[in-house]
C-alpha cells in the first residue's frame, strides 16, 4: 500500500492575510493622498440642512451634528493619523536603532547607560505621559508626534541591541575584525542588513500602535485641533449621539479598527517574507 | 525474522525537488545499520523522515513500518505517542538538544512521565538509573545539574539517556559524535554499541566517517543523491563489491609523506608568540573572596617560520581557539607578546596594527556562519582589502577578486552569487580566497576542514598545499583531527588545558609520542578496521 501525505500546514492563509492587509492599508493611504485634491464635500464646511443625515448617495457615511460630511472627514483624518504615526515611527527608528547598534557594539558602561535610559522611559505609562506632554506644551499634531515618538525610541533601541548582540559572535564579524573594520563599519555593513527585517516588522507594529495612540490623544482633545478632522475626535464628539445617529460612531471606529488590523496583517506577512530563514532570500 | 523497522519505497519531495528517492531499508532488533554518504546525500533526511519529522513543506510517499504499524499514515497525535517511546533519536549537537533551564534528571524523567503513568518520584529514580547506565552515576554527576554544567560528551550521554529512557525499539543516531573529541567519541560509540546489543534495540547510525562505520555497523547502506546505491555487510562493503561510489567515499585523507624541507632554523620567523596568557575573570566565590581567573591559555609559545606548516592539536575546550583569536588580536592578551614579521602586534600605534593585520588571516571552522548572508561573494572576498594602505580602484579590485577565486578553483562568475548558493567545501574555499587576498604571511586554519566530508576535505587540503608552494604562505593548523595534521604539517604542538605538553617534528610525534596525553590522543583516533578479503 502506498500512501501520499502532505504535512503542508496552512500555507495559503498567511499569504492571503498579507494580501488583504496590504490592500486595505494601501486603500486608506490612497484615500488620504486623494484628500489633498478631492473630497466628496468640503470636510470643514457646515451644512445645517444635512445635520444628522444618515448614509446616503450624497453623504456616503452620513453627516454629523454640524452637517459635516463624515466620509470627507475620515479621508482628511487619515492624513493626520498616518502622518503622526509615520513621523513618530521615524523618530523611533532614527534615534532608537543607532542607539541600539552603539549599545551592542560598545558594551560596558555605554551599553548600560543607553539601556537603563530606555528602561526609564519604559517605566512611565506611555499614554499618560503623552497626555502630560501635550497638556504642558499645548495640544496639537506636532506635540502628539513628539510624545508618541519618544516612546518608540527605547522599543527600537532594545530590539536592535538584542538582535545585534548574537551577531557580534558570528564568524563573519570576526572575519571583518581581522580585516581591520571598526565597530561602526561592522555595525553598518554586517549587523544592520541582517536585522533590517526585524526593524521593518517592528515598524509596522509601532505604526499601528501610533495610529491608536493618536486616536486616543485626539479623543481626549490633545491631538490635532479643530477644524482639522481627526478619527479620535470624531469618536469623542459623536459618542453622546450614538442612540439616534449610530453611524457617526460606527464609521470612524470601524476605520480605526480595520486600519490597525490590516497593518498587523501586513506586518505579519512581511515578517514571513523577510525572515532570512524562509526560502528565497538573497 | 521480520525486521523491526522497515522503510519501503520512501520518497520525499520538497516542492518539485526530490530529496529522497525510493529508499528501502530494514533494521532488525539488535542490529546496527550504518548509513553513510557525503554531506547533502540525504542521510539526515532519511533519519528525520523515518520519525516523520521531515520539514513541514515536505511531502512523503511510501511506507515506514515499525513492527506492524505504518508510520507514514499515522496521525500526528499518534506519532507523538510513538516518538520517544518506540523510536527515538540522538542528534549531532548536544548543546542545543537539551533545555538549558531544566536539570538533566528532570529532562529524562519528563520523557518517562509523558509515556507512562508512573509518579514523578519513580520517574526521577528511573532517571538516576538511566544516568548510571550511560556512565554518569549520581554519586559523581548529580542529576540536579543543569546542561551548561556538563561537558559536550557528558551532554551527549544525557541525550542518549533520554533517547533510551523508554527502551525504544529503534534508535536513530545522526552523527552522534561528530562534534565531540576523539577520546570522547570512542566512549560514546562503545556506549551506543553496548546499548543496542543489551537492549536488543535496532540502531540506525548516520555518519560520514567510514572508520566509525567499519567499527560499529552490522550492515552498511551508502547514500548518494537521495538514493541508496549500495547495501552490504561491512566485509562485502570494504572488499570486493565496492562500486565506484564506494571507492569515491573510501578515499583516504591525503597521506602525503613528510614534505622534504630544508632545515629552516635560519629563516626568519614570520610569527613569534612568547608566553601568551589569556585569562578571563570568573565570578567571585563569595563576596570577599579574591577575584579568580580562568587561564584559558597559560604561557604558550609558538614560532612559525617562512613557508612552514605548524599544527596545534588538542581536545575542544583546551584553549586552542582562544589562542588563535589572541594571535589575531581579537581576544585580550593578558601577558606575553606577539611579533609578526619582527614587529610587535598589536602595536601601540593603531596604523601599524592595521598594517600588520594584513599579514595574518584566518579561516574558521563553520563554513555557514563565516559569511554575511546578505553580501555577494565579491564583497565577502574584497573585505580584507580594507587593510591595504590605499584601497584599490574598482577595476583592480575586480581583477584581485577574480584572481583569488581562480586561485581556489572557483569560477569568476561566482563573485556575484550569495553564500547560500555554495556547498560547505566551496564555502571553505571562498574563506581561503578571502584570507589570501591581502597576501598574508600566515593563515590560521581553525578546524577549517572539520565540517567537511573526506572528499571535500582532501580537495581543500590539496588546494592549501598548492597555495603554500605558490605563494609561500605559512599555515597554523588548529584541529583535533590527527589525520589532517599528520599529512600536511612539519611541526606539531599538543595542547592540554591551556598549556603545550609536547612539541616536535610531526613525524617524530606520530612515531614516538612522549607525553601520555599525546599517546591517548593518538590511540583514540578511529582507524579503519581491516577486513579479510571476502570469501568467494
Amino acid at each position: 500500500m502506498t500512501n501520499t501525505s502532505t504535512i503542508d500546514g496552512n500555507a495559503a492563509t498567511p499569504r492571503a492575510s498579507f494580501i488583504a492587509g496590504s490592500v486595505i492599508v494601501s486603500t486608506v493611504v490612497l484615500l488620504a493622498i486623494l484628500s489633498f485634491f478631492w473630497t466628496p464635500h468640503d470636510p470643514t464646511a457646515f451644512d445645517v440642512a444635512a445635520r444628522f443625515s444618515p448614509p446616503s448617495f450624497t453623504h456616503w457615511m452620513g453627516a454629523n451634528h454640524l452637517g459635516r460630511d463624515v466620509f470627507s472627514m475620515i479621508m482628511v483624518g487619515a492624513r493626520v493619523s498616518i502622518a503622526v504615526a509615520l513621523v513618530a515611527v521615524g523618530i523611533g527608528v532614527g534615534i532608537g536603532a543607532p542607539l541600539g547598534l552603539v549599545a551592542a557594539s560598545r558594551g560596558g558602561i555605554i551599553d548600560d547607560a543607553i539601556m537603563r535610559g530606555g528602561d526609564l522611559i519604559f517605566a512611565f505609562p506611555a499614554l499618560i505621559v503623552a497626555i502630560l506632554i501635550t497638556a504642558i506644551f499645548g495640544p496639537g499634531a506636532i506635540n502628539a508626534i513628539i510624545a508618541i515618538g519618544i516612546f518608540n525610541i527605547p522599543v527600537f533601541a532594545r530590539l536592535t541591541r538584542g538582535s545585534a548582540l548574537p551577531l557580534w559572535n558570528r564568524n563573519y564579524v570576526l572575519a571583518a575584525r581581522t580585516a581591520g573594520k571598526n565597530r561602526a563599519q561592522i555595525s553598518l555593513e554586517h549587523i544592520l542588513p541582517n536585522i533590517m527585517h526585524l526593524l521593518v516588522v517592528q515598524a509596522t507594529v509601532q505604526f499601528s500602535l501610533g495610529i491608536l495612540a493618536e486616536a486616543g490623544l485626539s479623543y481626549v482633545g490633545l491631538g490635532a485641533q479643530p477644524p482639522t478632522p481627526s478619527w479620535g475626535r470624531m469618536l469623542a464628539e459623536s459618542q453622546t449621539m450614538f442612540s439616534f445617529a449610530p453611524w457617526l460612531v460606527l464609521f470612524p471606529g470601524l476605520v480605526i479598527f480595520l486600519f490597525v488590523f490590516s497593518m498587523n496583517l501586513l506586518g505579519d506577512g512581511l515578517r514571513r517574507r523577510l525572515d532570512p530563514r524562509s526560502e528565497g532570500v538573497s | 525474522m521480520t525486521p523491526t523497522l522497515q522503510i519501503k519505497d520512501l520518497s520525499l519531495k520538497i516542492g518539485a525537488r526530490v530529496i529522497l528517492d525510493r529508499i528501502n531499508l530494514s533494521i532488525h532488533a539488535g542490529e546496527i545499520m550504518g548509513l553513510v554518504g557525503r554531506s547533502g546525500s540525504g542521510k539526515s533526511m532519511t533519519g528525520l523522515a523515518a520519525m516523520r519529522l521531515a520539514p513541514e513543506n515536505a511531502s512523503i510517499q511510501g511506507d515506514i513500518i515499525l513492527e506492524d504499524e505504518n508510520l507514514a499514515t499515522a496521525s500526528e497525535k499518534h506519532l507523538c505517542s510513538i516518538r520517544g517511546r518506540d523510536i527515538a533519536m540522538v542528534f549531532q549537537e548536544p548543546m542545543t538538544a537539551l533545555n538549558p533551564l531544566h536539570s538533566i534528571g528532570m529532562q529524562i524523567a519528563e520523557t518517562i512521565l509523558i509515556h507512562s503513568d508512573t509518579s514523578k518520584a519513580t520517574a526521577l529514580r528511573q532517571a538516576g538509573n538511566l544516568l548510571t547506565r550511560v556512565g554518569l552515576p549520581p554519586e559523581t554527576i548529580s542529576p540536579a545539574r543543569l546542561p551548561h554544567e556538563l561537558s559536550g560528551g557528558q551532554r551527549q550521554r544525557v541525550v542518549i539517556a533520554i533517547a533510551i529512557a523508554m527502551k525504544p525499539k529503534i534508535l536513530i543516531a545522526d552523527e552522534p559524535t561528530t562534534s565531540l573529541d576523539v577520546t570522547t567519541q570512542t566512549e560514546i560509540l562503545a556506549l551506543l554499541k553496548d546499548l543496542a546489543h543489551q537492549d536488543n534495540m535496532g540502531l540506525l547510525l548516520i555518519t560520514h566517517d567510514l572508520a566509525i562505520i567499519s567499527e560499529m555497523a552490522d550492515q552498511i547502506a551508502l547514500m548518494k543523491d537521495g538514493r541508496i546505491v549500495e547495501q552490504a555487510t561491512p566485509q562485502m562493503f570494504f572488499n570486493g563489491v565496492a562500486s565506484s561510489d564506494v571507492k569515491e567515499l573510501l578515499v583516504q585523507p591525503v597521506t602525503r609523506t613528510m614534505r622534504a624541507r630544508p632545515s629552516k632554523d635560519d629563516t626568519k620567523p614570520v610569527l613569534k608568540a612568547s608566553n601568551i596568557v589569556c585569562a578571563y575573570p570568573l565570578p567571585r566565590a563569595s563576596l570577599f573572596a579574591p577575584k579568580r581567573h580562568l587561564r584559558a591559555v597559560d604561557g604558550v609559545s609558538l614560532t612559525i617560520r617562512k613557508n612552514e606548516n605548524v599544527g596545534l592539536v588538542g581536545e575542544s575546550g583546551c584553549g586552542k581557539s582562544t589562542f588563535a583569536r589572541t594571535l589575531l588580536g581579537l581576544a585580550v592578551l593578558s601577558d606575553g607578546n606577539i611579533e609578526i614579521d619582527g614587529a610587535a602586534f598589536p602595536s601601540p600605534n593603531a596604523a601599524t596594527t592595521h598594517n600588520l593585520r594584513r599579514k595574518i588571516q584566518i579561516v574558521f571552522q563553520d563554513p555557514y556562519s563565516s559569511f554575511n548572508p546578505r553580501q555577494t561573494i565579491r564583497k565577502v572576498i574584497a573585505e580584507p582589502l580594507n587593510l591595504l594602505d590605499a584601497r584599490p580602484d574598482k577595476k583592480t579590485e575586480r581583477r584581485m577578486v577574480t584572481d583569488a577565486l581562480s586561485a581556489v578553483d572557483l569560477s569568476p562568475d561566482d563573485a556575484e552569487k550569495y553564500p547560500h548558493a555554495f556547498s560547505g567545501g566551496q564555502r571553505q574555499r571562498i574563506a581561503i580566497a578571502r584570507a589570501l587576498i591581502t597576501e598574508p604571511e600566515v593563515i590560521i586554519l581553525d578546524e577549517a576542514t572539520s565540517a567537511l566530508d573526506t572528499a571535500s576535505r582532501n580537495r581543500v587540503l590539496e588546494l592549501l598545499m598548492r597555495l603554500s608552494e605558490e605563494k609561500g604562505v605559512s599555515y597554523l593548523f588548529i584541529t583535533h583531527d590527527l589525520s589532517v595534521v599528520r599529512s600536511v604539517t612539519d611541526r606539531l604542538l599538543v595542547m592540554k588545558t591551556g598549556r603545550i605538553v609536547e612539541e616536535g617534528a610531526t613525524h617524530d610525534i606520530f612515531e614516538a609520542p612522549k607525553h601520555p596525553y599525546t599517546q591517548k590522543l593518538l590511540n583514540a583516533a578511529p582507524v579503519m578496521k581491516q577486513f579479510e578479503p571476502a570469501s568467494p
